[in-house]
């Protein structure tokens, strides 16, 4: 432990805490705006200097570790000319950033815009006009780039480089026409390697980054006498959603969602958890075949994240053979909506008009990936996705004041939904689902213990064996797409030593693409770290665990579904509208 | 020839004094080349031949006196002379007179090499403009890798660190921090794997001292690599060199190539156990790259931009793994030292600026080139001793050091001793050893924003203060040299400064304003001029301009009128010629075309 002084109070540290940190410990908040507990410092914006007593030079509180060299010294955070410093950076900041808050879509919401009412700013000394960097981007229609409000804190780099391993955000060109881009000349976002994760949106102090804005499509369609509007909610929106109208993380907001969305006016609401325990049905079923029955190959891998199905694409789909052929929840719920609901309701699918609200911005993308995802009709199964932030702002411009709003249920016959299906948002909860249903039915024993907490958490990679009647399943989950690395290596290097199914490495993997899971999905509320992701998942656990159904196999609807209208897991039907396939994608689209 | 053992050495002395007897030695570093030595060192190489002369024509590096190149050294009939501004013609004369008949080439411009460079110490320079740089033989007749054997051979890593803390030496990149501390940290840092890499990043405008070492020399930069490598327990040393330097990298190349043929590198050294490896590296050009931070992600071929420190590179730098940073002139220095003793290095210089300095002296002096002087040399001596005093009986106005982070000396502080601790106090550094002479015909303003806009030019764009600070005062003091200054403006540019000095990442933002403020200190009247009286003393800034026809000069003669580009000059036979000083694009041919010199520039 090395002791320091922070402006004049003492603290003891361990050796490697960044000054910030340490001040932090005394209730001393050091003004930042490039720095995000997510990422490494990369010490860009330079407003969080403080001096060391005793040397002449300033250091960044971000990225400057106390070590024992540091023992006994003292620094200030706060005096008159480290003020005067810090308000001159943000001049400067400013005054390369268009002046244009009414019109962004971070207004109210800017870390940058805070910290300038912080500062008290009321003129920009060094104002020049017509920023002009590059042009917007907007060509994944799911992550819109606007590099003129770009304050190149490198966050986003970070996270789609070092974090996520996708490296389709890079800088280009140096000092002054620094500018955030895709990796290459005259090179869109839907032309890189990006994968659509959203979470360098999600890290965006400014402006720069941001979903593509749907909301109008939904008012038009809300507003469509023809059409029948439905809607589901994926598991993590319901834990998230609260942070937007001033409560803590992980507040459920289930059954205030369903009310608010019936007052928005869609003519059905539904809920992805329903779809989650099919998920279960179909994919536990193809683990259960495979594993018993050898019909294809180990290990499974799951695929209910688009992001993570797109990252296999381009740059792993020599593993294609291991990937479930079971569509996400989302499109399950589309295409069920569109076949199993429109029949039951005696409704022409075409009328049906499908929105989605998720904590994600590469479902947007997922709808319209492929002719798998218009499998119920001549259109897509889903039709518009709006992420949580979104949704939101829907909300507050309806005037709906969700919080004071009486419970209400979701609607039959697509809406009721298991613990199982609604783990799906944590990171872990996939797999936990999907061991619950196939325990049971491969060994027809009652399951005791429900709860598989070693793959429960925020670390990057975890692993447990389970024993299913004797045999060790052995099962890994990764989140954060940077973590895919080591699994996929050695699935690789197993297959090169012949595959050997003694030594298989695992045998059933989740991976979900943003670290966390979907509760810290490139759509949810801005503000996400640690912490925040922790209350979210602790929210989805607590739905789970009062639930009265904890097994997707155990939900009643679902069993009617398979009863009334699919048969059975991997039937034919099931085949048709509930499974895809998969093709090879070049990194660069030029 | 096999790998060397350490007797070997003198035998390849001993048995090269018959070829140094007698030579023709051609400058042919950039310099020199730029001058057309190429061409000279053809027409003596072949002419000597169809002469049927027996002497060696052979290149050398930059022998100094870049002002008079191409040169040409001649050791024959008991006479060595330096030829100045050497052509063919006096090529040839040289091969009649002074070779075939050991006269002096009478009427040409030569000085004797025993007279050659007056008020330097060569150190650094030692062997610039004497050995063959592309001749790892010439060098080791010169003493080369000797001490490297030495060392090796007889003492340990310590020891070799013990040697340069006598001796004093401190960085010549410019911040002055004492190599043997950096070598001490090196080499208490414990890693598998230890890297000492050479910094040729050389970038400031109007540099070229490590251009000319490696170009001239490089055999010393390796062999100080080398003894560096050993003393901090690297088995792998980096050369950084800019590839804009392509006769410097080719002359590294070969001799990195000859010192492996020799075995000078590899394993076990002079059957010392020490096995040490160097590759080239080449920068594409950015001036950020010199700093060390981004010089290592340069080298792992990430995007060179700086990153906070610590870690410091002597703990965590390429890949990674402990790296010391060296300059090239730091380099060359170390066998030196290695081989005449600390003491006798330390005993040069001040108290606390040891040794030597190599600066290139440009701009408006006569003799611009390459000195070395020791330290505690003054100013005055330089411009004007060694260099002989500004060019065209102008007078002095001030010298920059430093380059971009440096800042000016003016004609008060010209006795002012050379020393890091001496510069910093005047506002300026002692930088890598760029000397830019100004005269009166400088504008100060323009200086500084000429200064300031290389440094927004080579901003890496990673942190604010820099990226927008930079690019913000330059647009000020565009401004100002445009005639829309406001006297806010200089206030602006303290505040700006101010922030980038105190909240900039690496050294290239932090002293980017330093030219501005050092040239409002010592300058500030022309300042105030330019944006008071819309004046500019020194008639550099164009928009400040203006010309006029003085009406009792003007013969109305109408060359003015007829050679204005844009018709600003309106008149004729009966009217008087005046010039319409919105249209006038201050371009100035109507004062070349005058016969009559009645047209001024105000």
């Amino acid at each position: 432990m090395i002791n320091v002084k922070i402006d004049g109070i003492d603290v003891q540290v361990e050796e490697g805490t960044t000054i910030l940190d340490a001040a932090k410990k005394v209730h001393v908040n050091i003004p930042t705006l490039c720095k995000h507990p997510d990422v490494k410092a990369t010490a860009a914006c330079g407003i969080c200097v403080v001096k060391i007593v005793g040397s002449p030079k300033t250091v960044r509180a971000c990225s400057t570790p106390i070590t024992k060299f540091e023992e006994g010294k003292e620094f200030i955070t706060r005096d008159a000319e480290l003020v005067d410093i810090r308000r001159t950076v943000l001049e400067l900041i400013l005054a390369d950033h268009p002046n244009e808050c009414f019109t962004c879509g971070r207004n109210n919401n800017c870390e940058l815009q805070k910290l300038a009412a912080e500062f008290g700013i009321r003129e920009i000394p060094f104002a020049q006009n017509g920023v002009d960097h590059s042009a917007d981007d907007d060509s994944t229609k799911t992550i819109k780039l606007e590099p003129n409000k770009c304050i190149k804190c490198g966050r986003c780099v970070e996270i789609c480089q070092n974090v996520q391993d996708v490296h389709a955000l890079c800088f280009i060109g140096r000092g002054y026409d620094t500018a955030i881009s895709p990796a290459g000349e005259d090179l869109s976002l839907s032309d890189s390697p990006c994968v659509r994760c959203g979470q360098c949106s999600a890290h965006c102090p400014t402006g720069a980054i941001f979903e593509h804005d749907d909301t109008k499509l939904v008012w038009n369609l809300l507003n469509d006498a023809n059409c029948y509007t439905t809607v589901q909610m994926a598991p993590a929106v319901r834990v998230a959603l609260g942070e937007a109208f001033g409560l803590a993380p992980g507040v459920n907001l289930t059954k205030k969602i369903y009310a608010a969305l019936r007052r928005l006016g869609f003519n059905a609401v539904f809920d992805t958890n329903y779809t989650a325990d099919v998920t279960i049905m179909e994919e536990g079923s193809e683990f259960i075949s495979r594993f018993t029955k050898g019909t294809a190959p180990l290990p499974l891998i799951t695929t209910c994240c688009p992001a993570w199905v797109d990252y296999m694409e381009k740059y792993a789909c020599d593993v294609m053979e291991n990937f479930s052929t079971a569509k996400s929840p989302q499109q399950m719920m589309g295409a069920l909506i569109k076949s199993y609901y429109a029949d039951n309701m005696k409704l022409e699918p075409s009328k049906i008009k499908n929105i989605s609200i998720m904590p994600c911005t590469a479902k947007k993308y997922e709808v319209q990936r492929d002719e798998h995802m218009k499998s119920a009709s001549a259109e897509q199964d889903v039709d518009i996705v709006l992420t949580t932030r979104e949704f939101s702002r829907m909300l507050k411009q309806a005037g709906i004041d969700i919080l004071s709003l009486e419970d209400e249920e979701a609607d039959s016959i697509l809406g009721q939904y298991t613990g199982a299906g609604t783990i799906f948002g944590n990171s872990g909860g996939v797999m936990e689902a999907a061991l619950r249903t196939a325990y049971e039915l491969i060994t027809e024993k009652q399951l005791d213990n429900l709860e598989f907490n070693d793959v429960r958490g925020i670390e990057g990679i975890k692993e447990a064996v389970i024993d299913i009647d004797g045999i060790g399943v052995k099962v890994a989950v990764a989140s954060g797409l940077g973590n895919v690395h080591f699994l996929l290596e050695k699935i690789r290097a197993w297959k090169e030593a012949g595959s050997n199914p003694e030594t298989i490495p695992w045998h059933f993997i989740e991976v979900m693409a943003c670290a966390g899971g979907c509760i810290a999905g490139g759509g949810q509320p801005y503000g996400v770290q640690d912490t925040k992701r922790l209350k979210r998942i602790e929210g989805l656990y607590k739905d789970d665990a009062d639930s009265e159904f904890r097994s997707s196999h155990k939900n009643p609807m679902v069993q009617k579904l398979y009863a009334e209208f699919l048969g059975a897991p991997l039937s034919e039907k099931s085949h048709h509208l509930l499974h895809t396939t998969y093709t090879c994608r070049a990194t660069y689209k030029k | 020839m096999g790998i060397i053992q350490k007797e070997e050495l003198e035998k390849i002395q001993g048995s090269m004094d018959d070829k140094e007897s007698t030579w023709i030695k051609v400058g042919m570093a950039t310099c020199g080349i730029a001058a057309g030595a190429d061409k000279i060192f053809n027409f003596l190489k072949t002419e000597a031949d169809k002469r049927g002369l027996n002497i060696d024509v052979r290149t050398t590096g930059c022998i100094g006196n870049c002002f008079a190149e191409p040169l040409v050294e001649v050791k024959a009939g008991g006479k060595q002379l330096m030829y100045t501004l050497v052509t063919e013609e006096l090529a040839s004369k040289i091969l009649d007179q002074h070779v075939a008949q050991g006269v002096a080439v009478a009427g040409s411009a030569y000085i004797d090499s025993a007279d050659l460079n007056p008020g330097q110490m060569r150190i650094a320079l030692r062997h610039c403009g004497i050995v063959d740089p592309e001749s790892i033989d010439s060098y080791i007749y010169n003493d080369g890798y000797k001490a490297l054997r030495k060392f090796l051979t007889e003492s340990s890593p310590e020891g070799v660190i013990e040697e340069l803390k006598v001796a004093g030496l401190r960085g010549r990149g410019g911040a002055g921090f004492p190599t043997f501390m950096k070598w001490t940290f090196g080499s208490r840092s414990k890693a598998d794997q230890k890297y000492i890499i050479c910094n040729a990043d050389e970038g400031d405008p109007g540099a070229y001292m490590d251009r000319s070492i490696l170009e001239g020399d490089p055999h010393a930069v390796i062999e100080g690599m080398m003894l560096g490598g050993y003393a901090i327990g690297a088995s792998k040393g980096f050369f950084y060199v800019r590839a804009e330097y392509p006769l410097a990298i080719r002359r590294l190349q070969k001799a990195l190539d000859e010192c492996k043929a020799y075995g000078i590198l590899g394993d076990n050294i002079f059957g010392s156990g020490f096995n040490f490896d160097i590759e080239i590296r080449l920068g594409a050009g950015a001036f950020v790259c010199g700093e060390e931070t981004a010089l290592i992600a340069s080298i792992e071929g990430k995007r060179g931009t700086p990153s906070p420190r610590p870690p410091f590179p002597t703990d965590s730098g390429v890949f990674g793994k402990p790296s010391v940073i060296n300059n090239v002139e730091t380099l060359s220095n170390v066998s030196a030292i290695m081989l005449k003793g600390g003491e006798w290095y330390g005993g040069i210089g001040t108290e606390k600026s040891k040794g030597t300095k190599v600066f290139a002296v440009t701009g408006k002096v006569k003799n611009a080139g390459l000195v070395e002087i020791p330290m505690g040399t003054s100013i005055r001596t330089v411009v004007y001793d060694i260099c002989g005093g500004i060019a065209n009986e102008k007078k002095y106005l001030a010298v920059q050091t430093g380059g971009p982070s440096g800042g000016v000396i003016t004609e008060d502080y010209l006795d002012t001793p050379i020393s890091y601790e001496s510069l910093g106090e005047l506002g300026s550094i002692m930088g890598s050893g760029g000397m830019i002479v100004m005269d009166e015909d400088d504008c100060i303003v323009d200086i500084a924003k000429f200064y300031l806009g290389f440094c927004v030019d080579e901003s890496c764009g990673k942190c604010s203060p820099c990226r927008i600070g930079g690019q913000r005062m330059l647009g000020i003091l565009e401004r100002i040299t445009d005639g829309q200054g406001e006297m806010d403006d200089i206030e602006q540019l303290k505040k700006i400064s101010k922030a980038m000095q105190k909240s900039a990442l690496c050294g290239l933002g932090q002293t980017a304003p330093n030219p501005v403020l050092s040239t409002l200190r010592y300058f500030e009247r022309e300042y105030i001029d330019h944006i008071e009286k819309k004046s500019c003393r020194a008639g550099v800034c164009q928009k400040l301009l203006r010309y006029k026809i003085l009406l009792d000069k003007c013969k109305k003669c109408g060359k003015c009128q007829k050679n204005c580009p844009v018709d600003a000059i309106s008149g004729d036979r009966k009217s008087e010629f005046v010039i319409d000083q919105d249209k006038c694009i201050k371009c100035g041919l109507c004062v070349t075309s005058c016969p009559f010199d009645a047209v001024i520039k105000e």
